[in-house]
Order: structure tokens, then sequence, then C-alpha cells
């Protein structure tokens, strides 16, 4: 059985999810082929076989630098039946997940997203995955030989396994039905970490009082080079940008550490950060629900603590 | 126009997660059962341009036995005309998309939630798009209809996108496409004699199959650190935690 990873790429950059994803395939015990559309330079293709890729398919065509779903989908399910492969494997994304449920209806494959472990075969090809947002996983039978999985971000561990990979230039014929959605214009938000993807993520509520505060709360992401996230109604209030409300409704985060300040935990929001590894609570009420959901909780004022806890960091480092 | 709704019947977002018999059943107890919010988003946007573009119809169409039928009427009081409810349980997500594109064929717009709150797939609109061959895209963040040229905003990780693209097509939306809708008395009333049609499956293809539920472990209790000793917190999140 051969595996075939969707690698995806971000201003030329392999994404951190995309190696999580080819370490994934190589610990599925078989032959990984990695697939990357668009302009990437070279050693970031070679760094592929680091993390488990044999051979990395390199798909070059200038239409394909804008990252269009349905040419995707085409390019990588042409891909598997190329490579013979009956596993398609690659991270949950705006990009990725879409791609994958295109996939799986062209290649007549049991999919299944949000996957969290890696599968058992002991009896029938069994994935865990993430539902109701965190709050409880399934254990899903992906009964079809043609298999898609896309990985719960921050789920598997991106490992340096060693090797190299063979680079392959590919060519898929595509047509205008491929290139029905025009992307007419991209528009980035300032701040290099990807919140979905943020090892640690500080954020923020709405005891931080109004936009002007959240200085304070900046200088402490970037002494921990964290992303930043917010509550719900911190968005609505148009305090932060809308891609950084985090919860039910908003982005889910799996990171490392989440550091919530001002936030009283309301289920909806704790629904977004579960998954968290470690979570740290600062509020100034001893009773806020959010401590029953953290592992480190301090009680005080954010205005007060969060110098301090900047300066501390910036100590230790 | 002709614009389909798709909505999910999930647990209010406030609902606690519990299992029975073994961890192989949802345990519906004490559990309120809402419109996904994101397919309210959905809704209200297709009202919107209901009320915006003169001869637009909308419908709704839920995948589910007969106990979803309040959260359909709950549609239909918020301003749908008719409803489809296609009689099955929805287990798997392109058994779902399969239902729901066997009904799709003819409307101009299908909308649905950017993702469902209880097995939070992501990935009907998508099944849906491929499946009668037309565009979909997800998540959408604002949708505007002139002719039939659609101009839309999607969310990518950190930014956005424009897109545009030409009817019919399916588009997962979320906010801030349009506010939620509340119904009102009228909306009531006179969704109680608004047409609800119910069809069974086609086929029966699902190849994905649940074979149980498990919730995550508990959390240890929370470790205090006082406002004075913040260094305190450094330390341990290095030492004790290595997460730093
Ligand atoms: C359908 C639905 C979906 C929702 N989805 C989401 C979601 O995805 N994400 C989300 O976040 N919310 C969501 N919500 C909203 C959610 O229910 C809460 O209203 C929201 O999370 C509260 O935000 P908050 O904690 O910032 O504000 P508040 O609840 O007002 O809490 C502010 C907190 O700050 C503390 N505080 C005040 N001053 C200070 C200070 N000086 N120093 C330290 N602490 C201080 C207070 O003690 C309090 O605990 C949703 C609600 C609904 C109905
Ligand atoms: N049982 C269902 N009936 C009708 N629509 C559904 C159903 N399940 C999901 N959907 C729609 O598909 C969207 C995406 O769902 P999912 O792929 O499960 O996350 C939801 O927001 C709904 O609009």
């Amino acid at each position: 059985m051969s595996v075939l990873v969707f690698v995806e790429t971000g201003e030329g950059k392999i994404r951190k999810s995309s190696l999580e994803a080819i370490t994934y395939a190589h610990l599925m015990g078989s032959g990984v082929t990695a697939i990357v559309l668009g302009a990437v330079a070279q050693p970031e293709l070679e760094s592929l076989g680091k993390y488990g890729a044999q051979k990395v398919l390199h798909v070059v065509d200038s239409k394909l630098d804008q990252p269009v779903i349905q040419a995707y989908a085409s390019v990588i399910t042409k891909a598997m039946q190329d490579e013979g492969a009956d596993v398609l494997v690659l991270a949950n994304s705006s990009l990725g997940t879409p791609v994958a449920a295109k996939v799986a209806v062209k290649a007549n494959a049991s999919f299944a997203s949000n996957v969290v472990e890696l599968p058992s075969t002991s009896s029938g090809f069994v994935v865990k995955r993430s539902i109701y947002t965190g709050k409880a996983f399934s254990f899903v039978e992906l009964k079809n030989q043609k298999k898609v999985i896309a990985l719960k971000k921050n789920a598997a561990e991106a490992k340096e396994v060693g090797g190299g990979a063979q680079i392959v230039p590919y060519a898929v014929a595509l047509n205008d039905a491929d290139f029905s959605t025009k992307i007419m214009s991209t528009e980035k938000a300032t701040g290099d970490i990807l919140l979905p993807e943020a090892e640690i993520v500080v954020s923020g509520g709405r005891g931080m009082k109004g936009p002007e505060h959240w200085g304070i709360l900046l200088d402490l992401a970037k002494a921990l080079h964290a992303a930043t996230g917010c509550s719900k109604p911190v968005s609505d209030l148009n305090w932060r940008p809308h891609h950084e409300h985090v919860g039910q409704t908003g982005v889910k985060v799996a990171p490392q550490l989440y550091i919530a300040i001002g936030i009283s935990g309301a289920i909806q929001h704790l629904a977004g950060v579960n998954s968290s590894k470690c979570i740290v609570v600062i509020n100034k009420d001893p009773d806020a629900p959010f401590f029953k959901a953290a592992d480190y909780g301090i009680v005080g004022d954010a205005f007060d603590v969060l110098p301090k806890l900047t300066a501390a960091v910036n100590a230790m480092r | 126009m002709k614009i389909l709704v798709c909505i999910s019947h999930v647990p209010d977002t406030t609902s606690k997660i519990n299992f029975t018999d073994n961890g192989t059943k949802f345990d519906t107890n004490g559990v309120q059962f809402i419109i996904g919010p994101y397919d309210d988003y959905a809704l209200a946007r297709a009202i919107e341009l209901k009320e915006a573009i003169a001869g637009t119809t909308v419908t709704v169409i839920n995948v589910g036995l007969a106990d979803t039928e309040p959260t359909i009427r709950k549609a239909l009081a918020i301003g749908a005309d008719d409803a489809i409810r296609v009689n099955a349980e929805p287990t798997d997500s392109f058994f779902v998309a399969s239902q729901i594109a066997a009904h799709a064929k003819g409307y101009d717009l299908v909308l649905m939630g950017r993702e469902s709150i209880d097995y939070n797939g992501g990935v009907v609109h998508a099944m849906v798009g491929e499946l009668l061959g037309i565009p979909s895209l997800s998540p959408v963040m604002k949708l505007d209809v002139e002719g039939t040229n659609v101009k839309m905003a999607r969310e990518i990780e950190g930014g956005k996108e424009s897109v545009e693209a030409i009817l019919p097509l399916v588009a997962g939306c979320q906010e801030p496409i349009a506010e939620w809708k509340i119904p009102n008395m009228r909306g009531i009333m006179s969704a109680r004699t608004k047409p609800l049609m119910v069809v069974e499956a086609s086929g029966n293809d699902k190849n994905v199959v649940t074979q149980k539920f498990e919730l995550p472990a508990a959390k240890g209790a929370v470790k205090m650190i006082s406002a004075d000793n913040v260094a305190e917190l450094v330390t341990r999140l290095k030492t004790e935690a290595k997460v730093l």
C-alpha cells in the first residue's frame, strides 16, 4: 500500500501541518509520496525527505500558484491513480479539507476529517476523529478500498525521521471547469504565526476592556513567539479581527500552550481550546468558569499580571 | 432565483456531551436541539436574498428522522417557503451529501453552514458541489449575487480571499455573512401550514461506519499561582508542563 500526502505551502514555505501529515503517513508504515503544487524552492521540496517522504511529485503550472480548490482536487485525484495510492493524507485547512472531500467523491474513497490518531487496522481500517467541537471522539471505520484522511492540526507530530526524497516533475492536463471559481485577490492579515497551527496562543477576552489595551497582550505574545486569539465578543466588537476569534463558532486551536486573559470560559469558548496541551487562565474573578478547564491559574488583574509575565518570560529566554 | 438551504439538527452549543450503551449511542437526555449555528447564517443570508431579489424562493432540506421536524419548522418560521426532510439517520457525510445532491438539481444557490457542530466534518458542501458538478466554496463570509455572477469573500488561514463564480453554486457560510434571524409570531403561525415534504433516502451507501464514541480524559485539578509570584508560572511551564 502506498500513501499520497498533499503538501500545502504558504509564501513558498511548506506548512507545518503538512510536515505533520508526512510524518503521520510515514508512521503508517508504507511508502510515502508527497505532492506539492505551485511554485516552491528546491530546498523546501528536498526537506520533505527528512520528514518521511520517499518521492515528491512537484506540479509546476503557473495556473496552480493560486490555491484553486477544484483544480487541486483534480490533480491530486489523478496522482492517486498514477501512483496507485490507496490512501491520501493531508492536513485540515481551508484548502485541504474541501480538496479532500472532492477527491473522496472523485475516487470513491471513504473519508474522515479531524483525525487525531494513527489508524488501527486490527479489525477493519479505523480512525479516531474529534467530534462535537472537541467535546468527544468517534472511532470510524473507513470501508472503501480507497481512503482519504484529513488530520486535525497539531494532532500529529512532525518528526525528522531522516532520509532523502526523489523529486519528480509531474503534470496533469486541466480544463476550464477546474477554474470555475476565480480568486480575484487575497488579503493577508498581519502577524506571521498562523493561529490554527501555533504552538503557543495568547488570547484575550472582554476583560481586556478595549482594543487600546491590546499592547500588553501583544508584548507577551511577542516574547513567547505566540499567535494571538480572542473571544467572540472581542471580535464582534471589532476590537480584534474576525479570524482571531477562537471557539465553537470560530477557530479551533490545539497548541502546546493556551494562555487566556480576561476570558470567562463560556462553554462555546472552551470548545475551541479543549484540545490544547496546557491551559493557563488569568482572570480577576476566582470563580471564573475557565479555571475548571485550566492547568494553571492566576487570580489577578490582567493589567498588573501581563507586564510581569512578559518580563519573566524575557528574563528566562 | 431558487435557493436551497441545508440545515443540520444539532445539540445546542451549551450541551454537555454524553454517550450511552457502552459508548455506542449519543445521549439525548436533557439535550436541546437547534439549527446548526452556521446553518443559521446560511438561512439568514437566503432570507435576505429573497427579500432583495424578486421571485426568489427558499427551500430548506434536512436529512434526519422525524425528531428533526421542530427544527425544520423553526427554519420555516424564520422565513423559508417550504421544506424537504429526507427520512434517514445522517450518520456519514457522504451519505448526507448524496441525499442533498439528489434533491438539489434545479436550484441556483445551495447554501449550508461551514460545518455541522456535531460531526464537524466541514465537508458536505464540497461533496455536494462535486456530486452536482458545480463550484463550491467555504467558509464564505460575504456573498452577493448580481445576475448570475456571485461575489464572495472566503476566510483562509490568517486572511481572506475575494472569489467570483457563476451560478449555480454551493456555499458553506459563516459570520458575518448575515445577522441571525429570530422567528416572529406571524412566522411561527404561518410555519405550521407551510409544506414539509418527507421523502425516503435514495440508496444506502454508507462508506464510513461509526463504531463507538469516547469522551476526552478528565483534566487534573488546576494549579493556582499567586499574582505576586508570576515568575513561578514561567518556571513551571518550562520544567513541569514542558511547554516552553
Ligand atoms: C451560539 C453561540 C456560539 C458562541 N460561540 C463562541 C465562540 O466561538 N467563542 C467565544 O469566545 N464565545 C462564543 N460565544 C459567546 C460565549 O457564550 C461568551 O459570551 C463569550 O465567550 C464571553 O466572552 P468573554 O469571556 O471575553 O467575556 P465575558 O464573559 O464578559 O468575561 C470577561 C471576563 O474577564 C474577566 N475580567 C474582567 N476584568 C478583568 C481584568 N482587569 N483582569 C482580568 N480579568 C478580568 C471577568 O472576570 C470575566 O471572567 C457563543 C455564544 C453563542 C450563544
Ligand atoms: N443531516 C443534515 N441535513 C441537512 N444538511 C446537513 C446535514 N448535516 C450537515 N448538513 C449541512 O452541511 C454543512 C456542513 O456539515 P459537515 O460537513 O457535517 O460539517 C452543515 O453546516 C449543514 O448546512
